[in-house]
């Protein structure tokens, strides 16, 4: 039996189609989750994908972070289930407390929508196992909200933890504090990231190939699991 | 949030009307002509209500009824046969055309001015004419699934282009992108005339199953009708009437400022699943968008397109304002709403779908055996009109026009006097001078703030001619869209004008491979009342319609925007043609620029001395005049033929029109977005260098052809009658023209990609 792994949808919600479509192009089985729903339908692992989760209203990710799926998920979490949040979904989990630091306005103030080369600095995470360490993979950005900050003492607490996980190959475009723009949570299984995995993963309609990694990677993590 | 209505006056019935004749009303400051009310007395018999005068002065203003143009748009109509029809499941008159694409798929498209809105309030107003378009693909039945913009400001370095360029610009990044739709490109231009007089042109376009295909008509006696979506509230009141068909000019722009409406996506974006889910679960009979003239519009039309009358009750809207009276509820044009026409045992359904997506829904009415569209409010009828007087039968306009007496002068004035460069310095010089201006720099800036990989069916965008999409995960098939005008060739000749944006757009789709369908436009011009603009509007859409039927694809929607003027002066006369193009296999539509180094490059087409209107002799010159490069839709035809069987077999490796800027153009755009240089020969003729290098003659592509593939290609060139020439090989650092200076590559991508960030981030 292939691996369930769930794409949530809130209102809002937009990236959850290119989602799904990474979960099935890895070999795992894509299982909608509704914002409203509090059962996770025994799923293996969880996507939170990116988009305007209630328009963005109040502040990117924070409704959503409220909403009746985040509160089984946060729970999943804490017990070891992988969660990845991409763009919006890694707001919505910094937002819920399962990652530190927040994503604020991009310093240019607009919008960026580009290709970018990032260097995933820890390949040993529940969503990185795949990647050589030090690899350069080059996946799209696109947000307006994707300056990742923090306070100096947990920047140096990821630093030391290793728990920076993806970083620009080139000064981050949006301003991002020490060019970060992925991190995980103590035990590596939770991973948020601002660019976009799900939209490399065929050459016809993205860069590459090179997001598909983030997905693999956890099906051999589920699969070593069993 | 709650907004107010301050001071409601005494509720106008129907009633009240018929017993007050010489009541006094402001027909004129809602922009009605005398003739205009008197004729809707007429056909009340009586005057009309307050809401009833706010319904036909929505209805009847130039935005809604098209009375200028009318007369000047049958040429569609009596141009398109029946063989053009053949994939049409629906054509002009409908929210948006329909073409069938085989597999029982249908695509959608049409193409929007949102233009006087963005001036006053760029992000606002962009925002929703994104928002109004897709609205439009919704109604149909279909998934938007992508979007282009067609924008025009004043110069680059203009005072108010750093307004609003910036604010149009991330009112459509921010519509868009949190709509969850691509937006796979379109144009920037800049020109003096679109100073005080922005154009922003929003295309939508969108995919269905067949069978899905709704249309906007309420038929059923007892069927009810159901407003869903945002609540009606004070904004946009007027727009139609006020805001989009009048000039602005002194003392009339300002006051009105209030009137752009106020858009959020986010609902739209719930709405948007919603009606899908609505149609999936067959819940809908007929279906209207809420666009310009609010319910005005959505109940007239849906009653006139149906069978019966229609009963309205206004109290039940959902309001955000309080004390709102029936005219401003009925011209509100408050976004994200939408109005359906649902059987009574669906209707429970229906709003429990709604409910999941925390739309507002309310049952607002119903369709009756009568004749009339009878709306009430407060328990009193204050609207009692026979629909299709509102929605259909407007004032139709055949207003005098004439050829300009300047005309003569403007296409006397030629090129042929202006200093050409000769030596291989001043070529290299003027090349880079092009590549940097503001007309043919990098529009990075701009369409950096656009996502185009959402939902992950983009095969290609911008810099791309054509934006290319597949249509569904399940299908290979997929779809090419472009949109162009080059407004200066229409000044010059707008019959020509018109048929060489055709001509543009069709080889812009054709350079990914793709055979060319349809056409959408988006007709933007002065005032009607100037007999100059009207001669204008009508060489256009003459040429636009017989240039269509030339090449077989037919119009099948689009939008007319007059009043573009400032003062007395016009825009140029600008009519922006969309194309949309079927590819077979999205894997084999041809990318664009250059192919791999070593493949050969070849140019396709016939280039003459045709400077006249050139990118060439505005940037260096400052000179528009003359007469635009004629324009061969046999040669286009012809080439958009080789390129799509050429395509079929793999010929080509990359390809790229020739347009704006020529030879020189199309050879440094292919350098600077494949980075990646290329060894290149003039083609061969008795052209001088210049003329070689930035005529703008029409009919020709640039294309990247594997060795292997050279022999097939010329094969295919020989038995169509294809001119075509071998000009070199791709590679190496540099663009090395024989005559000109080398060019290096990076030095032409920081040349490209400065220009508008050095201005717009200053």
């Amino acid at each position: 039996m292939s691996a369930r792994i769930g794409v949530i949808t809130f209102p809002g919600t937009l990236d959850d189609v290119d989602a799904a479509r990474a979960v099935r192009y890895a070999g795992a089985e894509a299982v909608g989750l509704w914002h409203r729903d509090t059962d996770l339908q025994s799923v293996d692992a969880v996507v939170v994908p990116g988009g305007f989760s209630y328009g963005d209203y109040l502040r990117a990710g924070a409704i959503a972070a409220q909403s009746p799926v985040m509160g089984p998920v946060v729970e999943a979490a804490r017990r070891g289930m992988p969660v990845l949040g991409i763009c919006n979904g890694f707001q919505i989990l910094c937002e819920a407390g399962l990652l530190p630091g927040a994503l604020v306005r991009n310093t240019g103030l607009r919008f960026i929508c580009r290709e970018i080369r990032l260097r995933v600095e820890n390949a040993d995470t529940a969503w990185t196992a795949g990647f050589e360490p030090g690899a350069a993979i080059t996946v799209p950005l696109k947000s307006g909200e994707g300056r990742f900050v923090a306070d100096e003492a947990t920047l140096d607490r990821l630093e030391g933890e290793g728990r920076v996980v993806f970083r620009y190959a080139e000064p981050a475009p949006n301003g991002a504090l020490r060019d970060i723009a992925g991190i995980c949570s103590t035990d590596g299984r939770v991973v948020g990231l601002m660019p976009h995995p799900e939209h490399a993963i065929d050459p016809l309609t993205g860069p590459g190939v090179d997001g598909l990694g983030l997905f693999t990677s956890v099906l051999g993590r589920l699969t070593a699991a069993a | 949030m709650q907004d107010q209505a301050t001071g409601t006056p005494p509720l106008d019935t129907v009633a009240n009307a018929a017993a007050t004749p010489e009541h006094e009303q402001p027909w004129a400051a809602l922009g009605l002509r005398d003739e205009e009310y008197a004729r809707i007395r007429e056909i009340l018999g009586r005057r009309p209500t307050d809401a009833e005068l706010a319904m036909y002065s929505v209805m009847w203003s130039e935005h809604c009824s098209y009375k200028s143009s009318k007369v000047h748009l049958r040429r569609f109509g009596e141009t398109t046969t029946d063989e053009m029809r053949r994939h049409l499941l629906a054509g002009i008159g409908e929210n948006a055309g329909v073409i069938d694409v085989g597999d029982g798929w249908a695509v959608t498209f049409k193409i929007e001015s949102h233009n006087h809105p963005s001036y006053v309030e760029p992000h606002q107003g962009a925002a929703t004419g994104v928002g109004g378009i897709v609205r439009d693909i919704m109604a149909m039945g279909a998934r938007p699934v992508a979007v282009m913009d067609g924008l025009r400001v004043g110069p680059l370095d203009a005072p108010d282009t750093a307004r609003v360029l910036p604010g149009v610009v991330s009112g459509v990044g921010f519509y868009g992108n949190c709509l969850g739709l691509p937006n796979l490109g379109g144009e920037v231009v800049f020109d003096p005339t679109y100073a005080g007089n922005p154009l922003v042109n929003a295309l939508c376009v969108g995919v269905l199953r067949t069978e899905d295909l709704h249309l906007a008509f309420a038929s059923g006696v007892g069927n009810k009708i159901v407003l869903f979506g945002a609540r009606t509230g004070l904004d946009g009141i007027g727009g139609v009437s006020v805001l989009a068909s009048e000039t602005f000019g002194e003392g009339t722009g300002r006051k009105k400022l209030p009137s752009v409406q106020v858009g959020d996506p986010f609902a739209e974006k719930v709405l948007i699943e919603c009606c899908l889910e609505l149609y999936a679960a067959g819940l809908v009979v007929g279906i209207q968008d809420l666009g310009g003239a609010g319910l005005s519009c959505a109940t007239s039309e849906l009653a006139s397109a149906g069978d019966g009358g229609m009963e309205i009750d206004l109290d039940q809207v959902h309001l955000r304002a309080e004390g709102m009276t029936p005219a401003e509820i009925l011209s509100s044009e408050s976004q994200e709403r939408m109005c359906a026409v649902v059987t009574p045992e669906n209707v429970e359904a229906f709003l429990a779908v709604c409910e999941r997506w925390d739309v507002t829904a309310r049952v607002i009415g119903e369709v009756t055996d009568g004749e009339n569209l009878r709306i009430h409010a407060g328990g009193e009828v204050v609207v009692d009109v026979p629909p299709r007087t509102v929605a259909h039968d407007g004032p139709v306009y055949s207003r005098p026009f004439a050829r300009p007496a300047a005309q003569d002068e403007l296409q006397a004035s030629t090129t042929a006097g202006l200093a050409r460069p000769g030596t291989p310095a001043e070529l290299a010089e003027q090349v880079v001078r092009l590549a940097s201006s503001p007309q043919l720099a990098s529009r990075a800036w701009v369409t950096e703030q656009y996502d185009r990989y959402v939902r992950g069916n983009t095969a290609a965008a911008t810099p791309a001619d054509a934006g290319v999409l597949r249509i569904d995960e399940s299908s290979d098939r997929g779809i090419a869209l472009a949109i162009d005008c080059n407004a200066r060739f229409c000044l010059l000749d707008p019959r020509e004008g018109a048929r060489l944006a055709l001509a543009e757009s069709v080889r812009n789709v054709a350079a990914s491979g793709a055979r060319p369908v349809a056409v959408s436009d988006c007709l933007n011009f002065g005032s009607p009342e100037d007999p100059a603009v009207m001669w204008q509007f009508a060489e256009a859409v003459d040429g636009l319609a017989q240039a269509c039927a030339e090449l077989g694809i037919p119009v099948t929607g689009g939008n007319v925007s007059f009043y573009n003027q400032t003062a007395t002066t016009a825009i140029l006369p600008t009519p922006v043609v969309g194309v949309l193009g079927l590819v077979d296999d999205v894997h084999r539509a041809v990318p664009h620029g250059f192919g791999a180094p070593g493949d050969a490059v070849w140019l396709l087409g016939e280039t003459a001395d045709e400077l006249d209107g050139s990118a060439w002799a505005g940037v260096v010159h400052e000179h528009l005049g003359g007469r635009p490069p004629r324009c061969d839709l046999a040669a286009e035809a012809r080439l958009a033929g080789v390129m799509a069987d050429g395509a079929a077999r793999g010929l080509f490796s990359g390809a790229h029109d020739l347009s704006d800027g020529g030879l020189a153009h199309a050879l440094v755009e292919c350098a600077v977005d494949s980075r990646v240089g290329a060894a290149v020969t003039l083609p061969p003729g008795e052209l001088d260098p210049a003329a070689a290098l930035f005529s703008e003659s029409a009919a020709r592509m640039l294309v990247s052809v594997p060795a292997a593939a050279e022999a097939d290609l010329a094969r295919l060139c020989v038995e169509v009658g294809q001119p075509a020439a071998r000009l070199g090989e791709v590679g190496g650092d540099a663009l090395a023209i024989d005559g000109v200076d080398p060019l290096d590559v990076a030095e032409l991508v920081i040349a490209h990609a400065s220009t508008l960030p050095s201005v717009l981030d200053a």
